[in-house]
């Protein structure tokens, strides 16, 4: 229980060309202080601590840029309020890029 | 909370489709995707029994996803085709190496014949050689306008009746805009086709036409299959990507917009009286072309005679240098008696 109040741990996983802008990591383990999280607050942390190139190919004003798909424990977030969903510890987010290849 | 599939199937749904607003479960989505799939084939008479079909595949998400569906498809319904994996190699070193593996995956995982043909065997060039020479701008000129001609060719090779490509509802909205933006009236026309042909050439269709990119995606990752999906290495079509980021603008606020550009394309007439480029074959290599000789032996000439920006530099120029190839090439026939070559037109190639 100690884990509740010290915050919630989270996965990040990246996939479809999104990882290239995390350090080419698709998977990261993640502990955010507090309990209080939507995506939204999540996305500006990920921008801010774990994003390493190219902001502007991951966000677009306070969302994701469109293109980039969000899973929440395989559910697609636009079923889940997108970025006013609550995250809960343990949940696995999943973002992945439409945008690369072809 | 979860929200239940709107099929009334007792699951809960993992995707809102962009098409109808439905919320879907796995097994649904699946069913809905391919059916549509399917009734695409049908209703387009892409397919008759008996085709040999290559698939364009490049190892990107679309045509991986293409390949993996017309396999299900054609033991489900009984089409009778045979399927073939068909793939380019730019010589693109870090890019096209790398996304060829992922098709020989596919070839072992779906269990078709794969053949790869190089921009080097055709060309006598590698995008990477072609680059050193043009710089960085402009090359998805050159490389669209030689991958075109060599599906052709490997098709032709493989004895195909069709050729199907991976492109998706999104791409053809895009192409949509792109030629509305270029006032190319020509492609405007024959972009939406499902099917193109000439006399000559080989089939060409699109089975993935009404399929949103974000189902495509999802659906590549709810089956878990294998694509490439890293950035091609040189500079990015820069207009391309400008008409794909105010399309996925548009599909945010409303997402039928991308099957409404569709259906505008589809519906447009030009009026009479407008005059539209003829198809025939290019008097160098036999291939269809607009023109008497076609884009890519023009940019191919250039390439060899050291003036790599001639396929895309200003029309003047370009006559210029036709004239000295056809002169080059009839010297002996008709002693540079015969008659001046066409304007050549200076836009890109799509589709």
């Amino acid at each position: 229980m100690s884990i509740e109040s010290n915050g919630i741990s989270v996965i990040i996983e990246l996939g479809g060309g999104a990882e290239l802008l995390f350090d080419k990591r698709k998977k990261h383990s993640v502990n955010l202080p507090g309990n209080d999280w939507t995506i939204q607050k999540l996305l500006f942390w990920m921008k801010d601590n774990l994003l390493k190139e190219r902001p502007e190919l991951f966000m677009q004003d306070d969302t994701v840029r469109p293109g980039i798909l969000v899973l929440v424990n395989d559910t697609d977030w636009e079923l889940l309020g997108e970025g006013n969903y609550k995250i809960n510890s343990g949940d696995t987010i999943m973002f992945i890029s439409t945008l690369h290849g072809g | 909370m979860p929200i239940p599939c709107s099929r009334q199937c007792g699951k809960k749904a993992i995707l809102k489709r962009p098409k109808t607003g439905h919320a879907l479960c796995k097994e649904c989505f699946f069913y809905a995707f391919e059916s549509e799939i399917h009734n695409t084939i049908t209703q387009g008479k892409l397919f008759k029994p008996g085709d040999k079909v290559a698939i364009g595949a490049s190892g990107g998400k679309d045509s991986t996803v293409l390949a993996y569906v017309l396999k299900t498809l054609n033991e489900r319904y009984q089409y009778g085709i045979d399927l073939f994996l068909l793939s380019i190699d730019e010589g693109i070193t870090g890019y096209r190496d790398d996304s060829l593996k992922t098709v020989q995956q596919n070839k072992d995982d779906y269990g078709l014949p794969l053949k790869i043909l190089s921009y080097k065997e055709l060309y006598g060039w590698t995008m990477d050689e072609i680059v050193a020479e043009i710089g960085k701008k402009n090359n998805c000129t050159f490389c669209g306008v030689f991958r075109r001609q060599a599906l052709d060719r490997g098709a032709a090779f493989l004895g195909v009746d069709c050729i199907a490509t991976g492109h998706n509802a999104d791409d053809i909205a895009e192409t949509v805009l792109m030629n509305i933006l270029r006032g190319d009236i020509a492609r405007l026309q024959r972009c939406t086709s499902i099917i193109t042909a000439g006399a000559d050439c080989i089939r060409r269709c699109k089975p993935l036409k009404y399929a949103y990119e974000k189902e495509i995606v999802m659906y590549a990752y709810f089956k878990q299959l294998v694509y490439f999906s890293t950035e091609c290495v040189f500079a990015p079509n820069a207009y391309r990507g400008h008409a794909r980021t105010y399309l996925k603008d548009l599909e945010r606020i409303r997402p039928s917009s991308i099957l409404d550009i569709i259906h505008s394309g589809e519906t447009l007439q030009v009026k009479e009286g407008i005059k539209l480029p003829e198809r025939r074959n290019c008097s160098r290599c036999g291939f269809v072309s607009s023109q008497e000789i076609c884009k890519a032996c023009i940019m191919l000439e250039g390439l060899n005679r050291g003036l790599p920006k001639l396929g895309i530099g200003k029309s003047t120029k370009v006559k210029r240098a036709l004239e000295s190839i056809a002169k080059d090439k009839c010297n002996d026939k008709c002693n540079g008696k015969c008659k001046d070559n066409e304007r050549i037109e200076e836009k890109d190639l799509e589709f």
